[in-house]
């Protein structure tokens, strides 16, 4: 049953489509697992509308998603066959000197034990690279946000105020020693780990313009330029959200950090890419 | 590529502006140099790296009379640290501490500020310095991810004591967690010289848990959007400033100290409890106020307290929004050693029995039989009335008002059989005390009556001559000269004698 993990009310046509997706997917190697999205309204904290303080519900197109984020073993495997992204060889205008420094060589992890973890200090450009490489793309923030909602039960879970206090409380802690392996609980869609692991990486990190404190609320320096409706964040209790775009916001693309990781995402056959 | 450049340096610059109109402090009537007031041209002589330090302590005055250029180098870590005894909390810091390293700068200097944001960090984190003139303090230019580090320049044209802090979204929480911490701009000519110069930085906290509840407490975040504090305290940690940690001086010393409340969310109102601020530079600014009380400490503003220590003993420094000190951890100790002065301050001179309404109405006969007894014309009625008021507020709580005692408890002194065999004796008993199995009447008792040695001894004479007078007793006088004679010779009454 290859869409085991969709839930039972999805469209007659995106179920039809999941299956044949999966089935195609089979082929993409170890690990390669994904799931399929059905698409859906959905209101994002940034804001989406005209109107800087107020959300405008956008149409998530069907997409299929990493049931988990790509691990250390999965990326020693992507450098292997393809070198130019070894960190002796990678260009500096691609990632920085953090990049894969926890490994103990280019071609090889930190420990044994590292290769069912998730692989972190790589750079945007490397994450994309990898994703090209598995027929997939980087999801985007929405995209990203759409999965992340869900709680184990509910595709929306993010106004349960016990369900953000624990996703905030993984936030707020000070990075593990070692990280977790991958394979947590799933979440309504078959999504794994997308809460208290690692960051993620998101295709257009680069667009999110957030003043989260409302510092620069109505900044006419600000509204002068494009993406100006994004300024701010909608939900303010969403600080878990807010945290993961401020992180996000703070970096550049050839940036790395250990805790920094990312997941593929693949658009459905018969929907534009 | 390129859009995603131009839009990450418009994101950046748009992040964190407008805010310093509202928190940068307006220019004062400083020193002013052809390019401005407090500019006092280039920097001069070869680049300094700043003396940090971790609170309580203030680095050294600068001493130098030339504007240079000046390297800060501040880490954040964020760690888990005690916030009480037995209750970590996951602080984030500028430089190992809350309140962040201390930075001292003066006037005109140029300052080339490294924020460096540790590899082992979650968070991206970034700062404001108030005494930076310039769109969000800083904080645009040194937004900086984990494992990065971020440089800019500026200016220190305004002199003063200024919060910095943290302002990468959610500002509150990154505030809350103890992002915060202070920077002094000398005047050219520096501050007067003092013995000793503390850090004291207050910060409220929001813990799930409450009040001193054990274990890891992680951040409420719905009880610091409602202001709702868990703890209160100044340095961080409950107990950061107590006990072996209290903040030193010696008698007639001057002490000045760098008072910062990083909030997020409360006002301080800073007070040292037996102390009077011979000066303070309130809210940092240049103006002085002079005998003060208690100074208010806005969220995110900072001061200057002055005074010299006189008297010898522990001062508390509280919020004196008072619940906070005693029942959120707002407290902080200041211990002077040295010689009592006594012409200041006396120590406790009495401690003595208060007897309030009880003996109200009556007390007027105790002072007059006071005056009488002082100029010689103390009568028995003057003893008595003296007595009955007196015997009111110490006695008659165990031996009753009409003098009947309690049966088997307390023995009476009405008709007393124990008490006429030997009126003198009573003297003893009140001055040492009795104890013991005793007959009085034909009944028995056996219990502690203490020595009251806070009587005097007209009073002791007052109250013996009122019971030898009343309820039937034998009657007769027992003057002050009595009393003194048996203080000075009686030994503890044996009841077993008896």
């Amino acid at each position: 049953m290859p869409a085991r993990n969709a839930p039972m009310t999805w469209p007659r046509r995106a179920l039809g489509v999941a299956a044949l997706l999966a089935c195609g997917l089979a082929a993409a190697g170890p690990g390669a697992d994904y799931v399929a999205l059905p698409g859906g309204r959905f209101e994002s904290v940034l804001p989406q509308g005209n109107v800087p303080s107020a959300t405008v519900p956008v149409d998530i197109a069907p997409f299929a998603l990493r049931k988990t984020p790509v691990t250390a073993g999965e990326f020693l495997a992507f450098v292997q066959a393809n070198p130019q992204w070894q960190r002796e060889r990678v260009p500096a205008v691609f990632a920085d000197k953090r990049y894969l420094i926890d490994w103990r060589s280019g071609t090889q992890l930190a420990d044994p034990g590292a290769s069912s973890r998730p692989v972190t200090n790589v750079s945007w450009f490397a994450a994309k690279a990898y994703c090209d490489s598995e027929g997939a793309r980087l999801p985007t923030w929405l995209e990203w946000e759409y999965a992340a909602a869900a709680d184990e039960a509910r595709r929306d879970a993010r106004a349960d105020p016990q369900w953000r206090r624990r996703i905030l409380s993984w936030y707020e802690r000070p990075n593990a020693a070692l990280l977790p392996d991958v394979g947590g609980a799933p979440n309504a869609y078959g999504v794994r780990d997308l809460h208290g692991t690692v960051w993620e990486w998101v295709d257009d990190f680069n667009a999110l313009f957030i003043a989260g404190d409302s510092r620069t609320q109505g900044d006419p320096d600000t509204l002068k330029f494009c993406g100006a409706g994004a300024i701010n964040i909608v939900d303010r209790d969403s600080y878990a959200v807010l945290m993961r775009i401020a992180l996000l916001s703070s970096l550049g693309a050839a940036d790395t950090t250990s805790n920094l990781g990312f997941r593929c995402a693949r658009p459905l056959e018969g929907t534009p890419p | 590529m390129n859009i995603h450049v131009i839009a990450k340096a418009l994101q950046r610059s748009a992040l964190l502006v407008g805010l310093a109109a509202a928190m940068a402090a307006p220019p004062l009537a400083g020193a002013a140099g052809k390019a401005g007031p407090g500019d006092f041209g280039p920097p001069r002589g070869a680049p300094i790296r700043a003396v940090l330090t971790s609170p309580p302590h203030v680095p050294p005055p600068v001493a130098r009379n030339y504007p240079a250029k000046v390297i800060v180098e501040l880490e954040v870590v964020e760690k888990e640290m005690q916030i009480s005894e037995g209750v970590n909390y996951t602080f984030w810091t500028f430089g190992g501490t809350v309140p962040g390293s201390f930075i001292r700068v003066r006037q005109g200097d140029t300052v080339e500020f490294h924020l460096k944001n540790h590899p082992g960090s979650k968070m991206p984190h970034n700062i404001d310095l108030h005494g930076v003139t310039g769109p969000g303090g800083g904080a645009a230019s040194s937004f900086t991810a984990p494992g990065h580090e971020s440089q800019f320049t500026f200016k220190a044209l305004n002199e003063g004591i200024y919060v910095y802090h943290c302002a990468t979204a959610p500002v509150g929480m990154h505030v809350a967690n103890g992002m915060y911490g202070l920077i002094l701009v000398e005047p050219p000519n520096g501050l007067p010289k003092v013995d000793h110069e503390y850090y004291v930085m207050q910060g409220d906290f929001y813990t799930t848990g409450k009040y001193r509840e054990k274990g890891n407490q992680p951040f409420d975040m719905e009880k610091a959007i409602d202001e709702r504090p868990t703890y209160v305290l100044f340095n961080g940690a409950e107990g950061a400033l107590t006990g072996d940690k209290a903040l030193k001086a010696k008698v007639n010393e001057t002490v000045r100290l760098f008072i910062g409340n990083g909030g997020p969310n409360l006002v301080s109102s800073f007070h040292v409890i037996g102390a009077i601020f011979d000066e303070v530079r309130f809210e940092g600014g240049t103006n002085v106020q002079t005998n003060v009380q208690t100074t208010l400490i806005p969220a995110g503003g900072a001061a200057i307290a002055k005074f010299r220590t006189r008297v010898p003993g522990s001062y508390v420094m509280v919020d004196h929004s008072i619940f906070r000190a005693f029942n959120k951890g707002a407290l902080a100790i200041m211990k002077v050693d040295g010689n009592e002065d006594k012409a200041i301050y006396s120590g406790k001179e009495l401690d003595a029995v208060y007897l309030g309404d009880r003996a109200g109405p009556n007390l007027n006969a105790v002072t007059k039989a006071t005056a009488s007894s002082a100029s010689g014309t103390l009568s028995l009625q003057d003893q008595i009335h003296a007595g009955e008021a007196l015997f009111a507020g110490t006695c008659s709580v165990c031996h009753q008002a009409n003098g009947a005692g309690l049966p088997g408890v307390f023995p009476p002194l009405a008709k007393s059989d124990y008490l006429n065999a030997d009126p003198k004796r009573a003297m003893d008993v009140v001055l040492r005390g009795l104890t013991g199995k005793l007959k009085v009447n034909g009944a028995d008792y056996d219990s502690v009556m203490p020595p009251m040695n806070q009587l005097n001894d007209d009073e002791v004479a007052n109250i013996l001559t009122y019971v030898l007078n009343s309820w039937g007793n034998v009657g007769g006088q027992i003057s002050t000269e009595d009393v003194k004679k048996h203080r000075a010779t009686a030994a503890p009454v044996a009841a077993a004698a008896h």
